[in-house]
């Protein structure tokens, strides 16, 4: 039973969600729709695909990742997955499955990394060897093992699940710290450049609620628990603050960060030119790096030579810098 | 009625019929946060859960980025 009054505002059939930003309730169909136009608008105002691309989207098993493959895919795009096994206990052998069925049960290709088979490593003994908070040494890991992926693969753009929620809350800690290089590249698109693939954000105009709503009403299954590793961290308590403002002000963290990228980003042109320009290639790998290892070499390095290290161990150590 | 929550996945067994945003609140939960399926529909905040009605309040927030 649907509530009288909370029905679709464009075809007046019983609501299933209500979206308080855009002042309005929608029913599953029109909701949906709302989505797709939101992805094609961030595609197109920021040139992030054309159906030429080979695409390589960064899956993780939850529902971003898995949203925007299938919002990819559904927009009529060509794209594989990628799924690093991070070897952060039950939680990433959860995760893996969650992935590996939803490319299964849309005949998708799914190209897998494991850590701990193929770098001899995984999160928590990489955190506790390199002494960074757990967060750290996944960044880290992910971001070379994306790149490498796309490269390695022939693939022409790398697509992330990162949402307005995720940008809004990087956003608002990069303000607090007022850090220029951070802000001048916190961009939609990056650029294919320095031995760096292109990268791309298709839901930077749709929010992290938006995103369930979208697995939920196409029956997409994934990961509802939370990293045991992430409880904890700034990102989230960015999170919560900007929903809290949204709460009492809805629409406040699109104007947030679409505003950003709209009068603040032009601005900043140029700012991180400086750490891109002085790149060089790592002399174990090859990749792009400032100094002669780069860092996930120097992660390797570490961890592969440390005694693996329970989750446990390394649990409620979340709370660094994102 | 029988309200899921998760993480932690618990359960709560609450007596009443009332709006899901009502829910949300008793709850101190932010309606920007969660969403509410009930017997396995999404519904919105002016829904109201009846006492025979299976409720599962899904947060949304994820700490990767």
């Amino acid at each position: 039973m649907v509530a009288v009054g909370s029905k679709c505002r464009v075809c007046k059939e019983p609501a299933i969600i209500d979206l308080p930003r855009h002042n309005a309730h929608f029913c599953a169909e029109h909701f949906l729709e709302l989505c797709r136009r939101q992805v094609v608008k961030a595609i197109e105002k920021f040139e992030m695909l054309t159906k030429d691309d080979r695409i390589l989207v960064a899956v993780s098993g939850g529902k971003d990742s898995l949203a925007v493959w299938d919002l990819l895919i559904d927009l009529g795009y060509q794209a594989d997955g990628l799924y690093i096994g991070l070897g952060i206990g039950e939680y990433s052998d959860t995760s893996a499955e969650f992935a590996r069925a939803f490319a299964a049960q849309r005949d998708l290709h799914l190209i897998e990394v494991s850590l701990r088979d193929q770098y001899g490593y995984d999160v928590p003994t990489a955190s506790k060897a390199t002494k960074r908070v757990p967060c750290s040494a996944c960044g880290i890991s992910k971001r070379h093992l994306f790149d490498k992926a796309a490269l390695d693969g022939g693939y022409t753009v790398l697509v992330t699940g990162h949402n307005l929620d995720d940008e809004a809350a990087v956003l608002f800690g990069n303000t607090l710290r007022w850090d220029v290089e951070y802000l001048a590249r916190q961009l939609p698109v990056l650029p294919s450049r320095h031995g760096f693939p292109k990268k791309v954000k298709p839901l930077v105009r749709l929010t992290e609620r938006e995103m369930a709503a979208w697995c939920i009403v196409r029956g997409i299954d994934y990961l509802v628990d939370e990293c045991p590793m992430a409880v904890g961290n700034k990102h989230l308590a960015y999170k919560e603050a900007l929903n809290a403002i949204e709460q009492q002000s809805p629409g406040s963290k699109a104007a947030f960060y679409l505003n950003f990228l709209e009068n603040m980003a032009p601005l900043l042109v140029g700012r991180s030119a400086a750490a891109t320009d002085s790149l060089q290639s790592c002399s174990s790998c090859g990749a792009p790096t400032t100094g002669d290892l780069c860092a996930f070499c120097r992660v390797v390095a570490k961890a592969s030579a440390h005694e693996p290290v329970p989750v446990e161990l390394v649990l409620g150590k979340g709370r660094g810098r994102r | 009625m029988k309200v899921l929550l998760r993480n932690p996945r618990r359960e709560l067994t609450i007596d009443g019929k009332r709006s899901v945003n009502s829910l949300l609140a008793e709850l101190q939960l932010a309606r920007e946060s969660h969403l509410v399926i009930r017997n396995g529909t999404l519904v919105p905040g002016d829904a109201e859960l009846t006492v025979d009605d299976v409720v599962e309040i899904r947060p949304v927030i994820s700490g990767g980025a």
